[in-house]
């Protein structure tokens, strides 16, 4: 048994109470926005967002849609960035994805390993950043801050067994109307703790219809993070040998420029 | 509202027009989502873009701006012709068996007893007709509902000419849609089932405001569905405490809690005069008398005694001639008729309708006092910052910083008409105080300054009681028990209004407040989240007025003989065992809710089935007298795009027009689109809260307008554009939101376009931008004055002209 979240789409008024009250949780500061033709103003996630609510329409035979999708890090059963990382800085705690900063490098290989494409480089500490489904907030027995502040129960937080229960049985009520119900996340990217609730197909609120772990994560998975210590270490070596190196040269070449302009 | 928050969750349909609920009052969701997903409830969005509440709804019904009472009135005549009415309810609970006087008449848009020139009606044919040889006068009354001049033969006249498709030729919403709305909601009119009307600004900022919120009444009257949980006319208040503010008699035309202020009008000479005017012969408010009274002991003390009628001469009498409402206080200023404004909380620079006018009358103030958090853009309407000229204003500004509501505590009344207490959460910062301690600071210097003088016309200041306790949580408790009332013999506090008497031995401050502060203790403290009812009724949480009743009018949700007359939907019944024999009592209203009846009333006395206990007949109003006609009437915005096709008269015939310079009127030629104002949910109010806090200055950085692809095509506007919107007042630019949520209007075979733009944002704070009011007129609603904020014409273009 482990924790997860639930996200009913066709409860979610798009009022973006959670991604104020993750902001103010995690103490991020807010980042220079602007209105260009959409509600979404803050487009996507950064070192500074880890939530956001994704605003899609659709005109349909006449009828209009408007999709309201909360985003955050999906945590994932089996998250392909805990397989990249060299640092072993990420790792599950009671359903989340939780990273420790300590051990982050800031290489930035979970990013790239991401099938949602959450995680994103923050400047000011130089490592990835991330939802961490309010872990500090979860061990003490609260509600991760965006469920906390979800006014109409779009977000749900609890077990996620129980959650995917909730969420078989809310999309049974919807096939009647929302033929292409469905719950997303019990088997996408090979299972999340994150769980959707869509009316529609996944494509229309903006999640990936497919989510793949590239083959080049697995290889990684399989060959080289065996070896990633050492290869750190390598990497490093080789920085440094580098380094060295280019400096080196550039004296001797700056010295040999030099002896050039008063020859 | 009339019934409360949470009881959304017991509606079987919401309607939910002029308000955008999930924008504006989020927590409403809370609760729709709850009827939605247990019982299957139906919410309609009807407006004139789709919205986030649209999004939440089964049925989206698009309406053009300023046409509610069409919309409403096609229902009304729906439900009528379809026999789709609660036949037992309407016949018992409504005035519409009563017959109408020989000389009432409709003729093409007038009702009888019109005069043109002062732009009113004389009502005296607006009335029941009585038995000429009856001395009792009462109301003739035909319950077989079949007399043509009955209000229910009358109601189906005036709007049988609200048929389906006439009605979507004016509000330009497809007709099998409007058909869904009108199939889905008039199936609310079985006794087992309620539907509730959620309304807010998009109903009230009109010309007609007053008569949409009349065709909603009759609506809900017809179909059974006042009175009972899930039902109701909700008013979603625009603030937290809005509720609070008109029941402490902000309003210019009210004392506290709805009592009428005497105007120079003969009639109020005196307090006999005041009250016989303002008594009716029967139901509850016959007992002004006690609550003006008891108002005159809370305010004056013992200076009021019954030898000097309890100092009413010290209430001024508001001159009936002239308009105290905000608009008419503007038009004062701007032209230099007001020496001095106190300005608390308010943004009149951003939120004032023809905000171009309203900050240009503020510079003809010798003064101005501004209570804010900090410095906005009425407090500041004199900088440079604000494009005008310091040096050529004489007004001269003072700047008090007020505490926020998580610095201090005190109560705020919700819409649900809950009282609840708020503790404070931080200290003030600096010097900052709360509006409380600057009104007693304020009272206090102003007596003092008045000390001593023998003046007659400085009695009032000098006898009103300001004995409060200097220390603000002390102050704050002797102001809501003073609210609350006191027997003045034994000075403790009352314990309902019932008890109040009008020999002067009572006092209290605002009659349907009393009961909030007892000798128990400050119910409005009161946290107890147990739901003791089934129905959400919550009642030990806060403290509902009147007397914790949280359903009004629930003498509805029971039959003739006091049962309800559904299981599904009862709040109280009769029980013929409750009563105490030795006191005569035949038994007593019980159930979910503080009966709003007389408890000891049984159904077969004679008054047992008058429902309606603060109107004069006990009885709904169908037909019922308001400035502009007992029934609603269509008419057009005073800027509309189109004529009226129900009548020759365009423009609502009462509405106030201010003729003054700066308030020229649109023509279509000129502005052909239509333009409506609205929020959005990450700011609040006029803004000068959120527009200071970066994480909503993120989520809403700039003023949008929003306007169909259509729309945007034939003007040459991109997505995302720098816009400028133009009206007869002024223009101001934005950025453009081209969006499928807007589609043109089909206006009686024109097409016609509308646009919205948001209107909170100014020059000061984080996320700044032009105040849409720029472009709004200075036109009140005919009843209230309200200013028609939500439909005017404009002409919007690319760039900045």
């Amino acid at each position: 048994m482990a924790k997860g979240y639930l996200v009913d789409t066709t409860k979610c008024i798009g009022c973006r109470g959670c991604v104020v009250a993750c902001k103010n949780w995690n103490q991020l500061p807010a980042e220079p926005t602007g209105f260009k033709g959409t509600y979404q103003t803050v487009a996507d996630f950064s070192g500074n967002t880890f939530t956001y609510i994704g605003f899609n329409e659709y005109e349909e035979n006449g009828q209009l849609k408007w999709y309201f999708t909360k985003r955050q890090c999906m945590h994932c059963l089996d998250p392909a960035c805990m397989k990249v990382c060299p640092q072993k800085a990420i790792s599950i705690v009671d359903g989340a994805v939780v990273r420790d900063y300590g051990k982050c490098a800031g290489c930035q290989y979970c990013a790239s390993a991401c099938p949602f494409h959450v995680p994103r480089y923050n400047t000011k500490i130089n490592k990835e950043t991330k939802c961490s489904m309010c872990a500090e907030r979860v061990a003490e027995g609260m509600l991760p801050a965006c469920v906390k502040a979800c006014v109409t129960g779009a977000l749900q937080f609890g077990e996620r067994d129980e959650l995917l229960a909730i969420a078989k049985e809310r999309v049974n009520a919807l096939k009647a109307e929302y033929p292409n119900a469905r719950v997303y996340g019990e088997n996408d990217a090979g299972g999340t703790s994150v769980l959707y609730v869509l009316a529609d197909v996944p494509s229309k609120y903006g999640l990936p219809e497919n989510p793949q772990v590239s083959a080049l994560t697995t290889a990684w998975q399989k060959y080289v993070k065996p070896y990633g210590p050492w290869l750190i270490a390598l990497t490093a070596a080789g920085s440094i040998l580098s380094f060295f190196s280019t400096r080196l040269l550039k004296v001797g070449q700056r010295a040999h420029e030099e002896e050039s302009l008063h020859g | 509202m009339t019934n409360h928050w949470v009881d959304l969750r017991n509606t079987d349909c919401a309607l939910i027009i002029g308000s955008n609920a999930a924008e504006n009052h989020p927590m409403a969701f809370k609760w729709l989502t709850e009827a939605r997903e247990k019982r299957g409830a139906k919410i309609i969005s009807v407006d004139p873009r789709f919205t986030r509440t649209s999004a939440r709804a089964d049925i989206y019904a698009p309406m053009r701006s300023g046409t509610d009472v069409a919309f409403i009135g096609g229902l009304i005549n729906y439900v009528i012709q379809n026999n789709l009415y609660f036949h037992d309810y309407v016949v018992n609970y409504t005035n519409a068996a009563y017959i109408i006087d020989d000389g009432y008449e409709f003729k093409d848009g007038l009702f009888s007893g019109y005069d043109p020139e002062q732009r009113k009606y004389d009502q005296k044919t607006w009335a029941y007709k009585t038995d000429p040889a009856d001395p009792d006068k009462k109301p003739l009354k035909d319950p077989t509902l079949q007399n043509p001049r009955c209000v229910f033969q009358l109601l189906k006249k005036h709007f049988e000419r609200y048929d389906v498709d006439t009605v979507c030729k004016i509000t330009g919403t497809p007709k099998d849609v409007y058909l869904k709305v009108a199939e889905t909601f008039a199936a609310t009119g079985k006794p087992d089932k309620s539907g509730t009307i959620c309304y807010a600004m998009g109903t009230c900022q009109h010309s007609n405001a007053s008569q949409n919120i009349r065709a909603y009444s009759i609506l809900q009257l017809l179909l059974g569905n006042m009175g009972i949980p899930g039902g109701g006319i909700n008013a979603l208040r625009g603030e937290s405490n809005v509720q609070g503010s008109t029941d402490m008699g902000l309003l210019s035309h009210l004392l506290t809690a709805y009592l009428n202020a005497p105007t120079n009008d003969a009639a109020y000479k005196d307090l006999a005069g005041y009250i016989k005017k303002e008594t009716p012969k029967w139901g509850f408010k016959t007992n002004t008398p006690k609550w003006i009274i008891s108002m005159l002991k809370a305010w004056y003390g013992d200076a009021a005694t019954k030898e000097n009628d309890y100092c009413y001469q010290y209430l001024p009498k508001r001159d009936a001639k002239r308009n105290f409402t905000h608009i008419g206080l503007f038009e004062a200023m701007y032209e230099g008729k007001i020496k001095g404004v106190l300005i608390f909380g308010a943004n009149p620079v951003v939120g004032g309708p023809n905000a171009n006018k309203e900050a240009k009358a503020l510079e003809n103030l010798d003064w101005m006092v501004a209570v804010d958090l900090w410095e906005t853009e009425t407090s500041t309407f004199w900088s440079r910052e604000a494009g005008a000229d310091p040096s050529k204003i004489k007004t001269e500004v003072f700047f008090l910083p007020a505490c926020s509501s998580y610095e201090k505590q005190g109560t705020v009344s919700n819409s649900g008409r809950w009282i609840q207490f708020r503790w404070k959460a931080v200290d003030p910062l600096g010097e900052s105080r709360s509006d409380l301690e600057i009104l007693y600071e304020l009272g206090k210097r102003i007596k003092e300054a008045y000390a001593g003088s023998t003046d007659p016309k400085d009695k009032p200041l000098l006898d009103m009681t300001w004995d409060y306790p200097e220390e603000e949580e002390k102050l704050l408790d002797e102001v809501q028990r003073e609210i609350n009332g006191y027997d003045l013999t034994t000075k403790k506090l009352l314990p309902k209004f019932a008890d109040l008497k009008d020999d002067g031995t009572t006092s209290c401050g605002v009659w349907i407040y009393c009961g909030m502060y007892t000798e128990e203790g400050n119910k409005t403290q009161k946290r107890d989240n147990k739901d003791t009812t089934g129905i959400g009724q919550y009642p030990n949480w806060a403290f509902a007025w009147p007397v914790n009743r949280r359903i009004i009018y629930n003498r509805c949700s029971a039959d003739l003989s006091g049962n309800p007359w559904s299981e599904a939907k009862k709040v109280i019944w009769w029980d013929p065992t409750k009563g105490d024999p030795a006191k005569g009592e035949k038994g007593k209203w019980v159930g979910l809710d503080v009966p709003d009846f007389i408890a000891t009333v049984a159904p077969s006395d004679p008054d047992g089935s008058k429902p309606f206990i603060m109107h004069p007949d006990g009885v709904g109003g169908l037909f019922a007298k308001m400035a502009d006609g007992p029934f609603p009437e269509h008419y057009e915005p005073w800027e509309s795009p189109v004529q009226n096709i129900l009548s020759s008269i365009q423009f609502d015939p009462a509405a106030k027009i201010w003729q003054s310079p700066m308030n020229e009127q649109g023509t279509p030629d000129k502005y052909p689109i239509i333009g409506t104002t609205y929020r959005v949910v990450e700011h609040w109010q006029a803004g000068a809260m959120t527009r200071n806090l970066p994480w909503l200055a993120e989520l809403m950085p700039n003023v949008f307008v929003e306007m169909s692809e259509e729309l945007a095509k034939e003007k040459g506007i991109q997505n995302g554009d720098i816009v400028t919107v133009e009206s007869a007042r002024g223009k101001v630019t934005a950025v453009a939101c081209v969006t499928k949520r807007f589609k043109p209007f089909n206006i009686n075979g024109k097409i016609v376009h509308e646009i919205g733009i948001l209107w909170h944002y100014g020059y000061k704070g984080v996320a700044v931008g032009d105040p849409a009011n720029r472009l709004t007129p200075h036109i009140g609603d005919a009843n209230s004055n309200t200013p028609e904020y939500k439909a005017w014409l404009c002409d919007v273009y690319k760039g900045v002209k």
